[in-house]
């Protein structure tokens, strides 16, 4: 029988879509020309210029400090509940449930505007701290989803034969259950470190003087034309860098 | 107390605790200081008032709830028809060429968030690569703009929504038994009437969290009109921001932020609704 062609078009055109703005910038970041519009030879001098942009290796500085710090604290209160959203029935769960999930649900700006308001009426001046608190909160339900998910096919009888076997409540836990537990966490642990060094929109309404991740850096580069062939540079690096990062935790993901 | 009991809620607490003090919290105090009114030096005025909730009736706020809805509407559709002939085509496929094609979609959805804007943005500059190339097919004049304008942020939207409309569908066309497509051919249906007939009933749970899922997350936007948009194409989102931070008025901020969350809990209930009679 004879298949239309129009589904495997309209999915080639699509990726076509996708890419081809990120292959764009790419190439453009060894081009001459300022704008782009044409080719006007080979370079790597706005790598160098990137090199001496002082600036922007503070802001990468700035957004791994928050990127590990907040994937830390929400892998660790991730994982805590996710363990005990899957092992306990109550009404205590389902409240906790709902405020896990609902963060998921809710535009990033609502977030943002809300974790405003609460820092300005506690008076709490915005920098690292407040930074480290809005970023755990929102990898927080991420962290606590990919966990619980791969908690499904886990075999808790497994801890109550450690115990049976004459494993204390510590040996089980650390021999038994966090061996078990880890690949969960390494791959919450991995979304958690994407979404804090991707954020923008909370960022933004959260940062201060003096702490002002990669993501804004580039936003307030943009303003001046003098930065854009700069900024080309520095997208490569990093989608160089996701790529590398996002072809590896595929393979991780698919050989299990 | 029993031990077991105990045990949960220690165990409940810090989660719980945090998620409480940096998300319920905040969003109470949020919703609270729409009913206060501002003060002249950026801070929030004594006593209660109506009138914060009342100023979003003004003509300036208005039209931008209505093109909020408006874009967030077409970006859906857009998304939503070019997703499923891709579902379609994904789940048709081997096994390799699935995994392939899935990472070549996530790949460009993983890049940071503004450096996808900054592209667009050289994409489509005066002079950039792509007004060139237009100009060169004869489509467009050299005066043209294709940036700061309605086109350019309905383009953007959709690049960045298109990944949150083809993964669910996805999922839903990778469970459908396509044998049922057969079956219907061999009955005398046409291509284009067994996929409408047979295929999108049967990845219509599929259709229905896509569409909330993109629906949802574009009401929210507002930094994709303030990179490629004009004026004229702001969203809720733009003027929230701009009431917080341009003149540090947090009473009218809030009340915007409140109107977009009714905006966003409208499809989030229907959605919830749906599945509890479903269910039942």
């Amino acid at each position: 029988m004879k298949r239309s062609r129009v589904p495997a078009l309209i999915t080639l055109l699509v990726l076509v879509f996708l890419h081809a703005p990120m292959i764009v910038l790419v190439v453009n970041s060894f081009n001459e020309s300022r704008f782009g519009g044409e080719w006007e030879g080979f370079t790597l001098k706005w790598y160098e210029r990137l090199w001496e942009a002082d600036e922007v290796w503070e802001s990468l500085q700035v957004t791994l400090k928050v990127a590990v710090s907040a994937t830390l604290t929400s892998v660790l209160l991730g994982t805590l509940a996710a363990l005990v959203l899957h092992r306990c029935r109550s009404w205590l769960q389902t409240a906790h449930q709902t405020l896990v999930t609902l963060p998921l649900a809710l535009p990033d700006i609502l977030m943002g505007m809300s974790l405003l308001a609460l820092f300005v009426a506690i008076g709490m001046e915005t920098g690292m701290t407040t930074l480290w608190i809005a970023h755990t909160t929102f990898c927080l339900s991420y962290v606590t989803m990919v966990v619980l998910a791969r908690l499904q096919d886990f075999d808790f009888t497994l801890l109550d034969a450690a115990r049976d076997l004459g494993a204390s409540r510590w040996q089980a836990t650390r021999r038994v259950l966090l061996p078990l537990l880890l690949p969960g966490m390494i791959a919450g642990g991995l979304l958690a470190f994407t979404l804090s060094i991707d954020d923008y929109v909370i960022t933004f309404f959260v940062s201060g003087p003096g702490t002002t991740t990669l993501p804004l850096r580039v936003a307030s580069m943009m303003k001046t034309s003098r930065s854009l062939p700069v900024i080309n540079a520095l997208s490569t690096l990093m989608i160089a860098g996701t790529f590398i990062l996002g072809v590896i935790s595929f393979r991780l993901q698919r050989r299990r | 107390m029993s031990s077991p009991r105990r045990q949960e809620i220690i165990s409940t607490l810090p989660s719980l605790g945090w998620l409480i003090a940096f998300f319920a919290l905040p969003c109470l105090i949020s919703l609270t200081l729409a009913f206060r009114a501002s003060d002249l030096r950026g801070g929030v005025g004594d006593g209660w008032t109506l009138e914060t909730v009342k100023s979003l009736a003004d003509p300036i706020y208005v039209p931008v709830l209505m093109r909020t809805v408006g874009i967030s509407f077409i970006t859906t559709m857009v998304c939503l028809m070019l997703s499923l002939p891709m579902a379609w085509h994904m789940a048709r496929c081997s096994v390799n060429w699935r995994n392939a094609l899935l990472l070549l979609i996530i790949l460009p959805f993983l890049t940071n968030f503004i450096i996808r804007i900054f592209a667009w943005r050289s994409l489509l500059h005066p002079d950039g690569p792509l007004k060139h190339l237009l100009v060169w097919l004869n489509l467009i004049s050299e005066d043209a703009l294709l940036l700061n304008n309605i086109g350019a942020v309905m383009l953007v939207m959709i690049y960045t929504q298109l990944p949150f409309a083809i993964l669910p569908l996805y999922a839903a066309a990778e469970k459908f038994d396509f044998h049922l497509m057969d079956a219907a051919r061999d009955l005398g249906a046409t291509g284009w009437s067994a996929f409408r007939k047979v295929f999108l009933p049967g990845v219509r749970q599929g259709i229905i969290s896509a569409s909330v899922i993109v629906f949802v997350s574009s009401l929210g936007q507002y930094v994709i009109p303030q990179f490629v948009g004009g004026t004229m194409d702001e969203m809720i989102g733009n003027k929230i921001v701009q009431r917080a931070f341009t003149d540090r008025n947090l009473p009218l901020a809030s009340a915007l932020s409140g109107a977009l969350l009714i905006m966003v809990m409208i499809p989030v209930l229907m959605m919830t609704w749906r599945e509890r009679r479903a269910r039942a």
